[in-house]
C-alpha cells in the first residue's frame, strides 16, 4: 500500500510536470471557484460578471430526479464561439459542479451526470466572446445525492 | 481494473461523438460510512482529451460530478482509425490515461 501511494505521488508529480502524456500541464484546478457558495460568486471567480439569460443556451434535464446522486444533464449552445460551459447547482454545498473548456472545433454540446443535494435551480453558464450567458431550470430531487 | 476509462466513439462524417465512462468513486467528503465516519473527499479535478496534438476537450470537475462519471461530447475534423487520448488527475494525486481508436 505504501509503495502504491509513493508511486501515485510520483505519478502526480510527473503529471504536474507534464510528463504524463494526455494530461495538460500548467492547468490548475480552480479551488476558489469550486468552493464558492453562490451563482454570483462562481461567475465572478470564473472571470465574469452580470451573466445574461439567453435562449441560445439550452439546458436539458429531468423535471424530477428520483435519485439526486445521478442527474443527467445536456447543455448545448448556439452562441457563436462558445468557449466554456459550466454547470452550477444553486443549493449544493458548493455551487460549481463542473466547468468544460470548449476549444475551436469542438461542438458546444456536453452530456454528463451530476449530484444534487435537494430541489433547486440548475444553471448552465456559457462563456462566449468574453461574456457569460445562462439557462436555468428547476430540477426537483426526491432523494438527495451529496451526503446520504 | 480500478481507474478504468471506457471509451465509445462514433463518426458522422468528420464529427466524432465520444462517450466516456470513468471508474471513480467521486467522494464528496460529506458522506458517512457504515461506522458513521466521514469518507474523505476523493474526486477527479482535471480531465483532458486530446486528438493528436489538439486538445478537443478539457474540464475541471468538483465532487458534484456523479460517481463513475459519464461524459459525451462531439468534435470536428476527426478521422476513422485515428486515436484520442483521455487523461485525468484527482485531488489525491492519482491519475489515469487511456487511448482509444475512433470508429
Amino acid at each position: 500500500m505504501k509503495g502504491r501511494r509513493a508511486f501515485l505521488k510520483l505519478l502526480s508529480l510527473m503529471a504536474a510536470a507534464g510528463l504524463v502524456p494526455g494530461i495538460a500541464k500548467a492547468e490548475k484546478w480552480n479551488s476558489a471557484a469550486f468552493s464558492a457558495k453562490s451563482v454570483d460568486e462562481v461567475v465572478k471567480l470564473l472571470g465574469g460578471s452580470a451573466p445574461q439569460q439567453s435562449d441560445q443556451v439550452i439546458l436539458n434535464g429531468p423535471e424530477i430526479a428520483e435519485n439526486g446522486a445521478v442527474v443527467p444533464l445536456e447543455i448545448s449552445s448556439t452562441l457563436p464561439g462558445a468557449e466554456s460551459i459550466a454547470i452550477l447547482i444553486e443549493k449544493n454545498p458548493n455551487t460549481l459542479a463542473a466547468n468544460f473548456v470548449i476549444p475551436p472545433g469542438t461542438l458546444p454540446d456536453i452530456q454528463t451526470r451530476v449530484k444534487m443535494n435537494e430541489t433547486c435551480n440548475v444553471f448552465a453558464l456559457v462563456k462566449s466572446d468574453g461574456k457569460f450567458f445562462y439557462a436555468v431550470k428547476e430540477i426537483k430531487v426526491t432523494l438527495g445525492g451529496c451526503g446520504g | 481494473m480500478a481507474n478504468a476509462i471506457k471509451v465509445r466513439s462514433k463518426l458522422d462524417g468528420d464529427v466524432a461523438l465520444v462517450r466516456l465512462l470513468i471508474s471513480h468513486p467521486m467522494e464528496t467528503g460529506l458522506r458517512k460510512d457504515t461506522e458513521g465516519q466521514l469518507v474523505p473527499a476523493h474526486f477527479i479535478e482535471l480531465l483532458t482529451i486530446t486528438y493528436g496534438e489538439r486538445t478537443v476537450l478539457s474540464a475541471q470537475w468538483g465532487p458534484a460530478v456523479s460517481r463513475n462519471p459519464y461524459l459525451a461530447f462531439r468534435f470536428k475534423g476527426a478521422k476513422k482509425g485515428e486515436k484520442i487520448r483521455i487523461g485525468w488527475v484527482d485531488n489525491m494525486g492519482e491519475s489515469a490515461t487511456e487511448e482509444a481508436t475512433l470508429e
